[in-house]
């Protein structure tokens, strides 16, 4: 049996990092982490992704995979013994939660970015923004425990990351989640109770005090 | 598979990415329903279809919920009708490559031919130029590496790369001409730009390819509700 060598390429805070991270804890996949500082790129990130200089990267027995939602296909597909899968069996149902995961990353990390970075009327239209995707993605859970039914799917990984953040979105935007949407946040505190969740999510305080931080940075 | 009146497509003739899947369709054999939409009155079916994004092409397949974003689209018609021209290879890792090139098209690539049509300013025009020759020096890399001396990025036969990036070669040279510009220029990218000619000239994107009336007066319509930055 070939040894697998397995690296995950990432930056605590980044949610796209803890998708892949969750992803590899939910199938038991042993991976090395490597922390990347953003601020101080090293040449190996360069290597490994030449077009974007980004993390996640995972690095699979050499050769590099980019872009988190690609490498969560890329891990349901290739290590297809290992349960919970990400996306259903059926086409149709597979589309429909790449439509929804798809319209999460396109979306909701741009505008919850002018809640707290962005000053006055910008900031209620990233709230506005921010409310509409989450509302829009509530819809679909349902009466089930997750997006992708008794277990974490294509969906529930896409999300979860996001919601170390909701304590930095309601701060800055003075606005509470959960009485906007009860279900989601319902639906979040079950994602947690799992370990592969629990151990990947950075803590709601420190991405409150990172994002501060930046904004001085940034203001410079 | 083959029932006629089982799958619909809402698009309009310009759009690339109605194009794109048209362009899968036909390789397939898929036979279809299209529905023109008027994007300045889209109808309640495009509306109800799409609710998100409120965007063309939207396939409907029986009476299942309509499927919406054209890579999407491709991907499930993959996986529907496998047997008669796969467009995704079956390897994982090759399969990533091709849906990280596609998300480069699609995220970085394309926007910047819709940069151009709203930039006025000169420098911002040559600024918008200089990224272009970037991104099709990358795409020009991954097409010698994708292709393998062959003709397409799927090889001897069209893959999926060839249909995301196929599609927006005729709108390119739209653009391209209005803004005194090549693309796919013969020095700079010597085989993207057999690769476009190629492309351009496969039956089943030729026979769904806009026509200039069709993207002047498309052009015209994309300049009143999306018109040049101030």
């Amino acid at each position: 049996m070939v040894k697998e060598k397995v690296v995950l390429v990432n930056f605590w805070s980044s949610p796209f990092g803890s998708r892949v991270k969750i992803a590899l804890e939910e199938k038991g996949i042993p991976y090395e982490y490597k922390e990347e500082d953003l601020f101080n790129k090293s040449s190996f990130l360069s290597t490994i992704n030449p077009v974007h200089n980004k993390v996640p990267v995972l690095v699979h027995n050499q050769k590099p995979v980019c872009e988190s939602l690609n490498i969560l296909e890329y891990i349901d597909e290739t290590w297809t013994d290992l349960s919970p899968r990400f996306l259903p069996s059926d086409p149709h149902q597979r589309a429909l939660a790449r439509f929804w995961a798809d319209f999460i990353d396109k979306e909701l990390y741009e505008s919850s970015k002018k809640i707290y970075r962005g000053i006055g009327e910008e900031q209620v239209i990233g709230k506005n923004e921010v409310l509409r995707i989450l509302k829009l993605v509530e819809g679909e859970i349902g009466d089930k425990p997750f997006f992708g039914g008794d277990n974490l799917g294509l969906v529930d990984i896409t999300l979860i990351p996001f919601y170390s953040r909701f304590y930095t979105w309601e701060t800055f935007g003075k606005f509470s989640i959960e009485e906007e949407c009860p279900n989601l946040v319902a639906w979040a505190k079950r994602c947690l109770q799992k370990e592969s969740v629990a151990k990947s999510l950075p803590d709601p305080i420190k991405i409150y005090e990172f994002i501060l931080d930046l904004n001085k940075y940034f203001a410079k | 598979m083959g029932n006629e009146s089982e799958i619909r497509l809402l698009g309009t003739a310009a759009s690339p990415f109605v194009n794109r899947v048209q362009f899968a369709l036909n390789l397939k054999s898929i036979k279809y329903e299209y529905t023109e939409e008027y994007l300045a009155r889209k109808s309640e079916l495009l509306l109800k279809s799409n609710p998100v994004h409120k965007k063309v092409p939207v396939l409907l397949h029986a009476d299942k919920p309509p499927i919406c974003e054209s890579q999407i689209i491709i991907e499930y018609l993959d996986e529907i009708q496998p047997d008669l021209f796969q467009l995704l290879p079956s390897a994982s890792l090759d399969r990533a490559n091709c849906r990280f090139w596609a998300a480069y098209i699609d995220n970085k690539f394309f926007p910047l031919y819709e940069e151009l049509r709203r930039t006025t300013k000169k420098a911002g025009q040559e600024a918008i130029k200089e990224q272009m020759i970037e991104a099709t020096k990358l795409l020009e890399e991954a097409f010698v590496k994708s292709s393998n001396g062959k003709a397409y990025f799927g090889g001897d036969q069209v893959g999926y790369l060839d249909v995301v990036l196929g599609c927006f070669v005729r709108w390119i040279k739209h653009v391209d001409e209005l803004n005194d510009f090549n693309t796919f220029d013969e020095v700079r990218v010597p085989e993207l730009a057999k690769w476009a000619k190629n492309v351009s000239s496969h039956e089943a994107l030729k026979s769904v390819t806009p026509g200039i009336e069709t993207l002047v007066s498309f052009f015209g319509l994309l300049h009143i509700y999306k018109p040049p930055y101030q």
